[in-house]
C-alpha cells in the first residue's frame, strides 16, 4: 500500500482550509468506498483529511419542518434513531439495509451522497424526499446535486455538513438487490407531500434520478395500482451481467408499487 | 475378534477440532512465520493471450528489499506441471499435453498467468518491485467460448492446432442409435453447466524453506493431499529427491477440490528457495484466487433420452464439450470423462448409453475437479432429461422415476460401473412424503392467488465415491494409485496416535476417525489422536477428494487396527499363559475365552514396550502397525431431493420455499457431521443453480473477478433444509459399510432447483432456464417464452 498523510482537523473551518491547501487530498468520511479503492490501488491520494473528529458534522435534529442529519452520521445511527424511525421510517429502514453491519457502523450519509455511486441507497432518499444538502459554503437542492456517475455539484474542497429532509406525509423505499453485491440493482424511493409525489430511482442510471411518469400517476392516486400501467423507457439505463436496461426499466414501476404499499403502511 | 459394542459409532459427537477453529487456535499456512522469512509476489498477465516479446527486470532487481526476480527464462529447464490422468481420443491418440510452465516463457494464456516471481524482504517491497517490471506483450486474439473453441482461428498451444485436447467416447453407439430409432418418445435438451469459482474461505498459500545443513526442503502449503503434491513436484517438475522434501498441509480452510492440484506458485517457491537462501512465503489475495484457482464445471451439452410407450427408458445419448482452460490441471482430463460419462445411468436401468466428450483449451483459468467433479454435470444431464420427459409425457415425475429405477444389485451399467448396492424407491418415497408433495397443488394455487408461480422439482442422484480400484483406474489412464494408507501407533500407556493419509480441511476426520478407533480398541476417545497432512509424519497418503476419506482412508485405519489387535492377542496370550486362539478381544480387554482372566489393552501395550515378560523369541516388541487399503470398487451413495420454489414473474426472483434431501450413505459414523456435509453440499449446489456463475468476456477478461459480481450463497438465500439420512444400504465391499457424503448435496441439488423453476413456469411455455437462475435469467426466460 502507498504511504499517505493523515490530517485530522478539529473544526470544519480547519478541514476546509486543509482541503483548499491541497487539491489532491481526499476527504475521508466513513471510508467504506475510499479505503477499499486505496487497497486495490485505484485511489492513490497523498493525503487524507479525516472528518471523523468533527462533532459539528454529527447529530440528528428534528423540528416541525424537517429532519437534519449531520454529514458524518453513520448509517446505523440513522437506522436506530427513535426520531427517524417514528417520523420518517422509510429513511430508517433504508439506512438499516445499506451494506452490512460493518459498513453501517462506519459509512456516513455525507460520504455516501458525495460519492454518488450509481447503486447507493441514500441518493434515492435524498432525491426522493427533495432534501437540501448543506455544505460549508451554500445549500444545494437535491434536484441539482447528483450530476453524473460518481459526480455531484460539489466543488473541489467543498464539504457537506448536513442534509435536511422535509417531513413527508408518507414515504417508502424498495430495493431489489444485485445478487452478488446486494447493492441496489434498482431501488425506488417514493414520498408524498400533500398532493405532490416524488419518486427517485437508484441503480438504474448513471446516478439517482426522478421518475416523472410515476410521480404524475401517483399524484393522481397514491395507491400501489397506480404504478401498474406506467411504462419506463430503457434508454440510457445501466446494463450489466445482472440485468439489461430493459430488465431494470420494468423493475422500476414494480418496485415503486411495493414502495407505495410500504408508504401506506 | 473385536469390540462388539459401539460407544461412539453412530453418535452425534461434537467435532473435537472445532475448539481450536472457533477459538482462533488453528494453524493455517498463513499463520506460520519462519525465521528470516521473505515474501513472494507474482506478476500476472493482464492479457488472456499474448506473446511475450521481452521482460525487463533490471529496475525491479535494483529496487529496495528485493532478493530475486525470476522469469520464464530462468525456469525454462524446469518441467511443466503434470496431468495425472491420460485420456485417449476415439482414434486412439493420446490427449494433447502442452507444457504448463511454472512461470510463462514465451506466451501467456490466461489473465493471471504468472509472468515473474519477485522475492523481497517484505510483501510491500515485492509488490512495488513487480510494478517496475516491464513486459512487452504482443496481444493475440483470445479464445474463451467453450462451444466454439474448436472452431476458433487462434491456436492456444502449438500442440493442439484446433484447441482440442481430446475427443473421447463411451458406450455402444450402434445400440443407442437403434434404440432411438424405435423410441415412442424422445426428449431433447441443450444446456450449459455453468463455470464456477471455488472460493474456499482460506486462499491458497505456501511457505517454503531450505536447510543447507542437510540439503532438505520444507513446504507448508494449502493442500488436500501433501504426498501427491510432493511426488508430482519432485519427480515430474523440479527433479528434487523426494526424501529431501517435506510437505506439510496444516489446518486448511476448505478445499472443495481446488487444493488437490499442484500449482505453479508453490512449485516456483520451492524452486527459488535454495537460490534465495531464506524461507519464502506467499499468500494469494482474493483476486488472485478468482484468477488462478482451478475453476469447476463449464460443460456445453446436448442430451437426448429415448422412451418407449410405457415411459421406460430405452437409451440415452449425450455430447459434451468440456472446457479445460488454458492448461491441463492435475486431474482435469478425468473429470468430464471417467467421473462424468460413467455416471450417466444415474439410478435408472437405461439399457444403452452413449456419450462423446470433447475437451478444449481456452484462454481461461484451468478447470478441474470442484465438489462433485463430473458427477454434478452427469446428474444435471440425467435429471433434467428425466424431468422434462415427465412433463412432456404428462407423467408424474416421481412415477416416471419409479418405473425406471434399477431394482437388482449388483448392477452393471452400460457405461462401465458396477453398483454394488442400493434401494432407490424408498428414498424417493420418503422424500416425497417429507416434502408434502401431496399438498403441493394447494400451495401452488395459493401462490397463484398472490400472482406468484410455484414449482416442485425432483432430483434422484447417484454418486461414485472413492474412485477405485487402482488397477482398473490405471487401465483407464490414471497415473497414480487410488489406495489410502493408515498407521496406528499404540504408545506404552495404551494411548493411540493414528496417522492417516487422508486430509481434513473441514470434514471432521479428527472426530469421525477417532470414533472408529476408540470403538475398535474399546478405549476412551480422549485416548485417540488423529494426525494428518505431513509427509514427514505420515507414511504415505493419496489425500482427500471424491468423498473417499472414510471409505478408503477409514478402512486403511481399520486394517491397521486389525493388525494391532492380532499382535495384542499374541502378547496377551503370553501374559495370560493361554494359546493365541483362546484369547479374544472385546470392550478393550483381551481375555481367555470362558474365563475371567483378562488383560486390559493398556497393559498389553505396556508389555509391548517394556518387554520383561514377553515372547521375544517369536514376537518383536512394540505395538505399531500400518496398512494400505486399495478398494475393490467405488461406493455408490444415492439420494432423492425435492426442491420447491416460488417465483415472482415480474422480477424473476426465485425463492426456495422448501428443500428436502433423503440420502443413503450406507452406515453413518457421526450423523451430525454427515448432515453438516449435506447442508454444505446443498448450499454449494444451490449456489451453482441460483447464484454462482463465472463469466469471461470475449477478450478473456474475468467479469466476475470479485464478490461484487460473483454471487456467493448467503444464509438468507436458503430455507432450513430438511435433511434425513436413510437407514440405507451399507456398502458391500468395505468393512465399515460406508459410502461417502461430502459431495452429495452439490451433485443432487442443481437439477432439483432448475426442475422446480421450470415446473413453475412450464404452463407459460418455459422449457429451460440457464444456471445460475438469477432473477434476470428467469425473467429473460419468461420474456422469451412469451414472444
Amino acid at each position: 500500500m502507498q504511504t499517505f498523510e493523515l490530517k485530522q482537523p478539529r473544526s470544519v473551518a480547519e478541514a476546509v482550509r486543509l482541503a483548499a491547501a491541497d487539491g489532491e487530498a481526499r476527504l475521508l468520511a466513513g471510508g467504506q468506498t475510499l479505503l477499499p479503492a486505496l487497497r486495490l490501488g485505484l485511489a492513490v491520494p497523498g493525503a487524507f483529511i479525516d472528518l471523523s473528529g468533527l462533532e459539528e458534522l454529527r447529530g440528528i435534529r428534528a423540528d416541525g419542518k424537517q429532519l437534519v442529519v449531520g454529514a458524518m452520521c453513520r448509517h446505523a445511527e440513522v437506522a436506530s434513531s427513535a426520531e427517524v424511525r417514528k417520523r420518517l421510517p422509510a429513511l430508517a429502514r433504508l439506512a438499516g439495509a445499506i451494506g452490512d453491519r460493518q459498513v453501517r457502523n462506519l459509512g456516513t450519509l455525507g460520504g455516501s451522497i458525495a460519492n454518488s455511486d450509481p447503486a447507493a441507497d441514500y441518493p434515492a432518499a435524498v432525491l426522493g424526499l427533495g432534501a437540501t444538502v448543506q455544505t460549508n459554503s451554500r445549500t444545494i437542492a437535491a434536484d441539482s446535486f447528483f450530476t453524473g456517475l460518481f459526480a455531484t455539484a460539489l466543488r473541489s474542497g467543498e464539504l457537506i455538513t448536513a442534509v435536511s429532509f422535509p417531513w413527508a406525509d408518507q414515504a417508502g423505499y424498495c430495493k431489489f438487490p444485485q445478487p452478488a453485491s446486494h447493492f441496489a440493482l434498482v431501488g425506488v424511493f417514493v414520498a408524498r407531500f400533500g398532493k405532490q409525489v416524488r419518486v427517485a430511482v437508484t441503480g438504474a442510471g448513471a446516478h439517482a434520478m426522478r421518475m416523472p411518469a410515476l410521480e404524475q400517476a401517483l399524484a393522481q392516486r397514491f395507491v400501489p395500482e397506480a404504478c401498474d400501467g406506467v411504462q419506463v423507457g430503457s434508454e440510457g439505463l445501466n446494463a450489466d451481467l445482472h440485468g439489461s436496461a430493459a430488465y431494470r426499466a420494468q423493475l422500476i414501476p414494480r418496485l415503486a408499487r411495493v414502495a407505495v404499499q410500504q408508504a401506506l403502511g | 475378534m473385536s469390540a462388539a459394542q459401539s460407544h461412539y459409532t453412530g453418535k452425534r459427537l461434537e467435532r473435537r477440532e472445532d475448539y481450536r477453529f472457533l477459538t482462533g487456535a488453528g494453524q493455517y499456512t498463513d499463520d506460520i512465520t519462519l525465521p528470516r522469512q521473505s515474501y513472494a509476489y507474482f506478476l500476472r498477465s493482464p492479457h488472456a493471450h499474448a506473446r511475450i516479446r521481452a521482460v525487463s527486470t533490471e529496475a525491479a532487481r535494483a529496487a529496495p528489499g528485493v532478493l530475486g526476480v525470476f522469469t520464464g527464462k530462468d525456469v525454462a529447464a524446469v518441467g511443466g506441471l503434470p496431468c495425472g490422468w491420460l485420456i485417449k481420443s476415439i482414434d486412439g491418440t493420446p490427449m494433447k499435453e502442452p507444457k504448463h510452465p511454472i512461470i510463462a516463457e514465451s506466451r501467456v494464456r490466461h489473465v493471471g498467468d504468472q509472468v515473474a516471481l519477485v522475492v523481497a524482504d517484505s510483501l510491500a517491497e515485492a509488490r512495488a518491485a513487480a510494478a517496475l517490471i516491464e513486459v512487452d506483450y504482443e496481444v493475440l486474439p483470445a479464445v474463451t467460448d467453450t462451444a466454439t473453441a474448436a472452431a476458433a482461428r487462434t491456436a492456444i498451444h502449438d500442440e493442439a492446432p484446433d484447441n482440442v485436447c481430446f475427443t473421447w467416447a463411451i458406450g455402444d453407439k450402434a445400440a443407442v442409435d437403434a434404440a432411438f430409432a424405435r423410441a415412442a418418445h424422445v426428449t431433447r435438451l441443450a444446456f450449459i453447466n455453468n463455470r464456477l469459482i471455488p472460493n474456499a474461505i482460506e486462499p491458497r498459500a505456501a511457505n517454503a524453506a531450505y536447510s543447507r545443513g542437510d540439503d532438505s526442503y520444507t513446504l507448508y502449503t494449502t493442500s488436500q493431499n501433501p504426498h501427491v503434491e510432493r511426488l508430482l513436484m519432485t519427480a515430474f517438475v523440479l527433479g528434487l529427491p523426494e526424501h529431501k522434501v517435506r510437505v506439510i498441509a496444516p489446518d486448511v480452510g476448505g478445499g472443495f477440490g481446488s487444493k488437490i492440484y499442484l500449482y505453479a506458485e508453490e512449485t516456483a517457491l520451492v524452486w527459488a528457495v535454495k537460490r534465495i537462501g531464506r524461507p519464502i512465503k506467499w499468500t494469494a489475495e482474493r483476486s488472485e484466487s478468482f484468477l488462478t484457482d482451478a475453476h469447476g464445471r463449464d460443460h456445453v451439452t446436448t442430451a437426448e433420452l429415448a422412451l418407449d410407450a410405457q415411459g421406460r427408458f430405452l437409451a440415452l445419448r449425450a455430447d459434451t464439450t468440456a472446457n479445460m482452460g488454458a492448461y491441463l490441471s492435475t486431474f482435469a482430463s478425468c473429470i468430464p470423462t471417467i467421473l462424468h460419462a460413467t455416471l450417466l445411468a444415474g439410478q435408472y436401468a437405461t439399457p444403452a448409453i452413449y456419450c462423446r466428450v470433447q475437451a478444449v483449451f481456452t484462454n481461461t483459468a484451468p478447470v478441474d475437479a470442484y465438489r462433485g467433479a463430473g458427477r454434478p454435470e452427469a446428474t444435471f444431464l440425467v435429471e433434467r432429461l428425466v424431468e422434462t420427459a415427465a412433463h412432456e409425457l404428462k407423467i408424474d415425475p416421481a412415477e416416471l422415476r419409479r418405473r425406471n429405477f434399477i431394482r437388482e444389485f449388483p448392477y452393471a451399467s452400460p457405461v462401465g460401473l458396477t453398483y454394488d448396492t442400493g434401494d432407490y424407491q424408498p428414498l424417493l418415497d420418503r422424500a416425497v412424503a417429507l416434502a408434502d408433495a401431496a399438498g403441493f397443488k394447494a400451495r401452488r394455487a395459493a401462490s397463484a392467488a398472490r400472482g406468484m408461480r410455484r414449482g416442485l422439482g425432483y432430483s434422484c442422484y447417484i454418486e461414485a465415491c472413492g474412485i477405485a480400484p487402482s488397477n482398473v483406474a490405471g487401465a483407464l489412464g490414471a497415473r497414480a494409485g487410488l489406495f489410502e494408507a493408515g498407521e496406528v501407533r499404540v504408545h506404552p500407556t495404551g494411548k493411540v496416535t493414528v496417522f492417516t493419509g487422508s486430509h481434513s480441511h473441514g470434514q471432521g476426520h479428527e472426530t469421525t476417525f477417532a470414533q472408529i478407533v476408540a470403538d475398535k480398541l474399546g478405549i476412551p476417545i480422549e485416548d485417540v489422536d488423529i494426525q494428518h497432512g505431513d509427509t514427514g509424519k505420515i507414511l504415505f497418503g493419496m489425500g482427500t477428494y471424491g468423498s473417499r476419506s472414510l471409505a478408503v482412508g477409514g478402512t486403511a485405519i481399520l486394517k491397521a487396527l486389525d493388525k494391532v489387535i492380532a499382535k495384542g492377542r499374541k502378547i496377551a496370550a503370553h501374559l495370560l499363559e493361554a494359546s493365541d486362539e483362546d484369547v479374544e478381544f472385546r470392550d478393550g480387554k483381551f481375555s481367555v475365552v470362558g474365563t475371567d482372566r483378562a488383560k486390559a489393552f493398556a497393559e498389553v501395550a505396556l508389555s509391548a514396550y517394556v518387554p520383561h515378560n514377553y515372547p521375544l523369541g517369536k514376537l518383536e516388541p512394540g505395538l505399531n502397525e500400518n496398512a494400505f487399503y486399495d478398494p475393490s470398487n467405488f461406493t455408490f451413495p444415492a439420494g432423492a431431493y425435492l426442491c420447491e420454489v416460488e417465483i415472482d414473474p415480474g422480477t424473476g426472483a426465485v425463492r426456495i420455499e422448501r428443500f428436502t434431501a433423503v440420502d443413503d450413505f450406507g452406515n453413518v459414523i457421526n450423523p451430525m457431521i454427515v448432515e453438516g456435509q449435506v447442508h454444505g453440499g446443498l448450499a454449494q449446489g444451490l449456489g451453482q443453480a441460483l447464484l454462482e456463475g463465472c463469466v469471461y468476456n470475449s477478450d478473456g477478461q474475468l467479469l466476475t473477478g470479485s464478490y461484487s459480481d460473483y454471487a456467493m450463497p448467503r444464509a438468507s438465500d436458503f430455507p432450513q433444509f430438511a435433511v434425513e439420512l436413510a437407514k440405507g444400504t451399507p456398502c458391500t465391499h468395505n468393512p465399515l459399510g460406508v459410502k461417502g457424503c461430502g459431495e452429495a448435496g452439490a451433485i443432487g441439488a442443481p437439477p432439483a432447483l432448475i426442475n422446480a423453476v421450470v415446473d413453475a413456469l412450464w404452463e407459460e411455455g418455459v422449457r429451460d432456464v440457464r444456471m445460475p437462475a438469477t432473477p434476470f435469467a428467469v425473467w429473460s426466460a419468461l420474456q422469451a417464452a412469451r414472444r
